[in-house]
């Protein structure tokens, strides 16, 4: 196989599997209005219980168990917010900075562990005999495209309606009778879920996971919706949710370009992102600052700093 | 229907932003009523929605519904039998979701349909076209739009029939069309008379247009520093003027009645 050839099929494969965060913030932060930092700590989570499971045998197994455990990280953050009166940033930190033991725990009290030559979801489907070459891209999407149609028709019922109202207006939810409290906790559940689960598919996939490897997800996350909505457009739950799949592949494949070619080092991605992802929530600020540095030199004046 | 016994309410106690809001008041609406509040800034008529409604919880009193002490009640709960709407028409209605999606949250209120994994079928869609169509605004025709492309206008009209689409037992008007421009104002206006007597809903309006507190309805209340100092109804209320009813304030509390925003005419 060419090594191009190569290169895209990884970034495809990292690009589905990622997409279940920028999915999981788009379900949190566009959707809910929650900048949800609960978000590092639960891919871990999620990975390590996918690994340590996996490991004892049950790969699939390992995949709701991770997903479980990823809505009970959401559950206790929502749980903070809602009825301890914990601002919401805060919240999460708090969730995350306790994860980071609940996550030592299930990976044994080490700081990493990996998978010998036990069984995984992927393995398991090659020897089936699904997919070929491409069965690791094929499972990835599949989860990702089908984790996807769920939660667009999860947004489309009237619990669903109730969440998405819960970001736009809250007070609004508690006048069609329905307590904002249980919406936060429901869509926060369900956030924490997603990256559950793709910290299980990417661990099953690298048959590896680290205490490390969640850092920065979160802003990664943002950067893959922020990049997806530019492509595909923000009007509508469908579109958003084609969008972060968009959006994930892409940051992959950037990711991938710079990892081969080396344009800039590898391990200056995360500033670049960093960077990225500032500049956009900060655009309308810039836009508007500009306009009016705009109009105050249009009108020839120089005081009222 | 409504009955409110000695409720009182004192924001910031022991600070020296201390604020007695509600002080031992009583009322009681019989089913059907229709009273407008006037009074004063800061006579508490906005805090005696909220008590009603839920938004806090009183310090001391009761409030009861048809039957049910209401009074620890949490506001998302009240709701189900309590419509509200405010002066600022943006707070009714959810913005960047579709009239229709806007109609099927208020349509939560509803006994039915309250599955939490059921979608809006098309039954209910076209209840919400019929409704929509006794507003007169064509919004009939844009329900797949975003409530945050509409006026403020037509989102008080939207608010006011989200508020009504499951019948409420009581329905609470904030100054509801304070906001809006006279030509809207009137129809809102017009469109809450309506509603409210088509439906036979007791409702709570408060307003600053003195000549709207005597002819809307048939009740009248004023209130000042937390109570209701007059409320007058039937024979007494239908001969009455703005005049008179200035003067009647003067007498009741030993001063004039001073609200900065208040119309004495339109």
């Amino acid at each position: 196989m060419s090594s191009i050839l190569l290169i895209s099929q990884t970034a495809l494969e990292l690009g589905f599997q990622y997409a279940l965060v920028a999915m999981a913030l788009f379900l949190s932060y566009r959707i809910l209005d929650i900048a949800d930092l609960t978000t590092d700590g639960s891919f871990v989570l999620g990975a390590a219980v996918s690994v340590t499971v996996t490991a004892a045998g049950h790969p699939v197994l390992a995949i709701p168990a991770a997903m479980l455990a990823g809505a009970c990280a959401g559950f206790v953050t929502a749980f903070l917010q809602t009825r301890m009166g914990v601002p919401s940033i805060l919240a999460g930190i708090i969730t995350n900075t306790g994860l980071y033991t609940v996550n030592l725990m299930a990976m044994g009290w080490k700081s990493s562990a990996s998978l010998m030559r036990t069984d995984t979801v992927f393995t398991l489907l090659r020897d089936a005999g699904v997919g070929g070459e491409w069965y690791e891209l094929l499972l990835s999407a599949a989860i990702t495209l089908l984790a996807g149609a769920l939660l667009w028709l999860f947004l489309g019922t009237r619990l669903g309606l109730s969440i998405r109202a819960t970001g736009d207006n809250r007070d609004m939810v508690r006048a069609s009778s329905v307590d904002t409290a249980f919406t936060i906790t429901v869509g926060l559940s369900f956030a924490n879920a997603l990256t559950g689960l793709s910290g299980a598919v990417v661990g099953q996939y690298q048959r590896t996971v680290d205490m490390n490897s969640g850092t920065g997800i979160v802003v990664i996350g943002l950067a893959c919706l922020i990049v997806g909505e530019t492509v595909v457009g923000r009007r509508g739950v469908g579109r958003g949710v084609v969008a972060v799949v968009v959006g994930s592949i892409i940051y992959r494949f950037i990711y991938a370009v710079v990892f081969y070619t080396k344009v800039v080092p590898v391990d200056c991605l995360k500033l670049l992102t960093a960077a990225v992802v500032a500049l956009a929530i900060a655009a309308p600020t810039i836009k508007s600052g500009a306009l009016f540095e705009k109009r105050r030199l249009s009108a020839g004046r120089k005081g009222g700093r | 229907m409504l009955r409110i016994e000695n409720i009182s309410k004192t924001f910031n106690p022991g600070t020296v932003n201390e604020k007695t809001a509600l002080d031992r008041l009583s009322l009681h609406l019989r089913p059907g009523d229709f009273a407008s509040i006037i009074g004063s800034n800061g006579a508490g008529k906005s805090t005696l929605l909220g008590a009603i409604a839920g938004s806090f919880i009183v310090d001391s009193g009761s409030i009861v519904l048809d039957g049910t002490d209401i009074t620890f009640t949490p506001d998302h709960r009240r709701s189900r039998s309590i419509g509200r709407l405010f002066q600022d028409p943006l707070r009714g209605t959810a913005p960047s979701m579709t009239i229709e999606e806007n109609l099927a949250l208020a349509y939560l209120r509803s006994s039915e349909g309250t599955a939490p994994f059921s979608r809006i079928r098309k039954k209910d869609k076209e209840l919400f076209a019929q409704r929509l169509k006794l507003l007169g605004m064509g919004l009939e025709d844009r329900m797949r739009q975003p409530v945050g492309l509409l006026s403020g206008g037509q989102r008080q009209a939207l608010t006011l029939l989200m508020a009504t689409l499951v019948t409420p037992k009581l329905l609470l008007l904030d100054e509801h069309t304070a906001a809006l421009d006279p030509g809207t104002a009137e129809k809102v206006l017009e469109l809450t008379r309506t509603i409210v007597a088509e439906h036979q809903i007791a409702c709570l309006m408060v307003t600053h247009n003195m000549k709207q507190a005597l002819e809307l309805g048939n009740r009248t209340l004023m209130m000042a520093d937390g109570r209701i100092v007059l409320d007058v109804s039937g024979q007494e209320r239908a001969g009455m003027t703005v005049d008179d009813l200035l003067r009647r304030f003067k007498a009741g509390t030993g001063h004039d009645l001073d609200n900065d925003r208040i119309l004495l005419s339109d």
